[in-house]
């Protein structure tokens, strides 16, 4: 029979035990003559009954070895079996409640009516949403201590959910109830002492949560774990994390973007299926003998994930020493495996305010907002669209250290790379050769490339180069970016594909002048390192990259174009430097450091470049004695 | 989508899954691994899981640790499916019970020969990883335990300070002189076991099975197993038996019960 898992967190005194205690009786789940039991030794001691001490006995009979577990407690209702988890949740047990949790498919958060919302109310809440669970069921419990009123609930309600709300989970995924545990109201009754509350008790909102893998529309995502060459067969082996696939399909493999049809689904002591799904761990043939390795992810092309080296994350981080920028550790998607460094910390967050700062490393237990580089290019999802495949661990040594969510809108997907679509394509070549052009011209073709925060000085330096140069007797053109958004470009906006389609176009642009001889400096933020270096790899004999370089403050403090201020107001959206990130290029061929030096000092660095690399010098005569 | 509902999992289809992920994981990333094969249900399970995983293979050796006091049908059904499943079977005697911690009480020392014995195959071999087929549900300590569970030199478990383990992840790297437990049953019950060995058609040694009313519920050496009261001579038997039943799987396993810590402490040591 299908199992929900289930665990049950909130803060200490908040009523866990009692509920777990109060579910187990409720659901029949407790041994026999359990209750009075512990009922009569209370009298004997003369203390209060509480269901906790059930909980308590048993665990203490467990470890005798002669009932339940104490890490999954199991119990069933009419509509299905449950698996409770014991998760501790005290900070220092933070990896042990992760590895409980993690593998929940719903949560019951429990509330104290009187006391709200507190610390670990919070700090769970804030972790489970980090971990995937999405169903989460608010059980303001102690409501027999508040009255039963209903403006209390309400209080508190409202309270938890301006909270959850605040970290992004969806409305639709919770419930609210009042219960009184200890009493059992609402809980599997109605309670008549809350006859306001109209809606399911706690065993009916749990029974109702879907079964986790009858809810997966998502596109198809399959790890390879392995390929197995056992006998003749060549089988790709690995689990489906979402979706389906079918034989025949055609499955394109990321990163390394190669595709193949499905021959087979392979099985031992079992007919060969002709369709796999979610959760199996299946065995596939392909039409064609491809490279296909462990890590790599089949998709249908239509619906692939996202190939990059380097995406957004919230972490939450379990090692013992600090994380500290720069320090290289494992990242695991799936089966994927690749050297990855945090790059930059963006935010650490406070889990009780959700304040968040920055911040130079991430403490023992903490959780923050980074950006993550790997070294390799690696197939990932945007968490939000699919929470399995948009996560991964980080290793460090021999330990799992922690594990972070990933975010890629920000960045550009790298797998349209510079390979031309069309297959009859034949560069055509002339016959008048680089070198007779800077002859006649008494210089090299050539593109400077001003990449820099808006604001930076690019496109003032560009334009008085360009009048200098000219004078000098230089062929140049000038390429700035709001004059191609005018044209060649028009038909892009500004997320991260599109930045990065405008550059491509621009550098391919400016690739034809430099051909043709001319110096040509193209302006533009350029704000990706990959999206500039893709110029560098197709035309690296032209390829000069400049960075004209000035500290944010400075460019903001500028704000020749008032963009800045409307950006910090949210008008203008995905604006580099301040809600886009902004990636300064590794080793430039010059670095013009506008945000210090006087204007004169930057165009003359610039003309001595041009002057030393540009220049036309012919190949050495020799002399004839 | 017609399709998508026959390919939906059901319940023993998800375990078989997770179980084969996880031998899959422990494949690939552990150069030098055994299973561990005690003839019992779950390890014939699991050897049936291999099986699954690697499309009729099992690509590593099989080990049974031999204390030489199983019951003499266990050593029949050994001999016999090791032919037929075409295994690469080791087996190694277990050291006399004089060697083992004399502190223990007497069941539990018996029991604890199979930890040196153990120990002793793993040096032998030079082995990263061992798959053994324990489960959550079976006892208390076991509970605690996570799928990839790294083991100190001389095999010791540290259950206080164990790796997070979470989103199918594990710890599958080792450092040099300890190896890796993978544990691939652990989130089956016994009653799943029975459920999919009748699924399957698994065989077992017919010692689970009632004769005179009594049967083993788990088997272990001779001298410290006894049998439970009951009446199921079949599989349905068993299955409907254990439905019902409030006694616990390890009651006529004696090392279980000497003492309160007895089982900590052998587990500690390196016991399965």
């Amino acid at each position: 029979m299908n199992k929900l898992k289930l665990v049950i967190v909130g803060h200490v005194d908040h009523g866990k035990s009692t509920l777990v205690g109060r579910i187990l009786h409720e659901t029949g789940a407790l041994p026999e003559g359990k209750v009075e039991a512990v009922r009569a030794m209370s009298e004997k001691r003369g203390m209060p009954f509480e269901w906790a001490f059930v909980i308590d006995s048993m665990q203490a009979e467990r470890d005798q070895g002669i009932t339940i577990d104490t890490t999954q407690i199991r119990f069933k209702t009419a509509a299905r079996d449950y698996l409770l988890i014991d998760a501790p949740g005290h900070k220092q047990f933070l990896k042990n409640m992760v590895s409980g949790a993690a593998g929940a498919d719903a949560v019951v958060l429990v509330v104290d009516a009187h006391e709200g919302v507190q610390d670990q109310t919070r700090r769970h809440a804030y972790l489970l949403r980090l971990l995937g669970i999405r169903r989460i069921i608010v059980a303001v419990n102690k409501m027999d201590l508040a009255g039963y009123r209903e403006d209390r609930y309400q209080e508190v309600r409202k309270e938890v959910a301006a909270y959850l709300r605040s970290i992004g989970v969806n409305a639709v995924d919770i419930n609210f109830l009042p219960i009184a545990a200890r009493e059992g109201a609402n809980v599997r009754a109605r309670s008549a002492a809350m006859p306001w509350y109209e809606g399911p008790t706690l065993l009916e909102a749990l029974d109702a949560v879907p079964q986790p893998l009858s809810v997966s529309d998502l596109p198809l995502r399959l790890t390879v774990q392995d390929v197995y060459k056992f006998d003749e067969r060549r089988i790709i082996a690995g689990r489906i994390e979402s979706g389906h696939l079918h034989v025949g399909d055609t499955l394109l493999f990321s990163p390394i973007n190669a595709t193949a049809r499905v021959a087979s689904i392979e099985a031992w002591n079992a007919p060969a299926p002709a369709t796999a799904g979610v959760g199996q761990s299946v065995g596939i043939t392909l039409d064609e003998d491809i490279f296909v390795e462990r890590g790599h992810v089949a998709s249908h092309s239509h619906s692939a994930p996202v190939v990059t080296n380097v995406f957004r994350a919230s972490l939450f981080w379990l090692g013992r020493t600090a994380l500290v920028p720069g320090a290289q550790y494992r990242l695991r998607r799936g089966a994927a495996e690749t050297p990855a460094v945090i790059e930059r910390i963006d935010r650490v967050v406070d889990t009780n305010t959700l304040a968040s700062g920055p911040g130079d490393k991430i403490e023992w237990n903490g959780v923050a907002e980074v950006t993550v580089r790997t070294r390799g290019l690696l197939a990932i999802d945007h968490h939000a669209d699919n929470a399995l495949t948009g996560r991964f661990v980080l290793v460090d040594g021999h330990q799992i250290v922690g594990g972070g969510t990933a975010s890629t809108e920000d960045y550009p997907d790298q797998r349209r790379n510079s390979a031309p679509k069309g297959t009859n394509l034949f560069h055509v070549s002339h016959r008048v050769a680089p070198e007779d052009r800077a002859r006649m011209n008494g210089h090299r073709g050539g593109i400077l490339w001003f990449t820099g925060l808006s604001g930076a000085g690019k496109s003032t330096l560009a334009v008085e180069l360009e009048r200098r140069l000219f004078a000098k007797g230089y062929q140049t053109f000038l390429l700035d970016g709001d004059n191609a958004r005018q044209g060649l470009s028009a038909d892009l906006g500004f997320t991260p594909q599109e930045r990065a389609e405008n550059i491509r176009r621009i550098g391919e642009v400016s690739a034809l002048f430099a051909e043709a001889g001319m110096i040509v400096i193209s302006a533009f933020i350029s704000p990706y390192r990959v999206d500039r270096d893709r110029i560098r790899a197709a035309h690296g004999e032209y390829f000069n990259e400049v960075y004209i370089n000035a500290p944010l403050h400075v460019c903001e403090a500028r704000d020749t174009k008032g963009l800045y201020r409307k950006a910090r107001a949210g008008e203008v959206k995905d604006f580099t430097g301040v809600s886009a990130p902004y990636e300064a290029p590794i080793g430039p061929e010059l670095e013009i450091k506008s945000g210090e030096w006087t204007t004169e000092r930057c165009l003359a660095a610039l003309v001595d470049y041009v002057e030393e690399h540009l220049a036309y010098r012919p190949a050495k005569i020799r002399v004839v004695k | 989508m017609p399709l998508r509902k026959n390919s939906r999992m059901n319940y023993l289809d998800q375990l078989e899954s997770e179980s084969v992920y996880i031998l899959r994981e422990a494949f690939n990333r552990i150069d030098k691994l055994a299973m561990l094969w005690s003839l019992g249900k779950d390890s014939n399970t699991m050897v049936w899981l291999a099986k699954k995983a690697f499309f009729g293979h099992v690509p590593f050796p099989l080990i049974h640790v031999d204390t030489g006091k199983k019951f003499p049908e266990m050593y029949a059904f050994r001999e016999r499916y090791a032919k037929e499943w075409n295994l690469n079977l080791v087996v190694r005697p277990c050291p006399p019970v004089e060697e083992v911690d004399q502190s223990l009480p007497p069941a539990a020392r018996s029991a604890a020969r199979k930890t040196l014995g153990l120990r002793n195959v793993l040096k032998e071999f030079g082995f990263q990883g061992v798959i053994a087929g324990i489960r959550r549900d079976e006892e208390a300590i076991r509970a605690k335990e996570r799928v990839f569970s790294p083991r100190g030199e001389d095999g010791t478990w540290d259950l206080k300070d164990q790796p997070p383990e979470f989103w199918n992840q594990f710890n599958s790297d080792v450092p040099p002189g300890t190896h890796l437990r993978i544990h691939p049953l652990l989130h089956w019950t016994e009653i799943d076991i029975w459920r999919y060995c009748q699924r399957e058609k698994i065989p077992c040694v017919d010692l689970y099975f009632a004769k005179n009313g009594k049967r083993y519920r788990s088997l272990g050496d001779q001298d410290i197993t006894s049998p439970v009261a009951s009446n199921a001579s079949t599989i349905e038997q068993i299955i409907t038996e254990l439905q019902t039943t409030k006694v616990s799987e390890r009651s006529g396993r004696k090392m279980d019960h000497e003492s309160e810590d007895a089982f900590e402490r052998l587990r500690a040591d390196g016991y399965m």
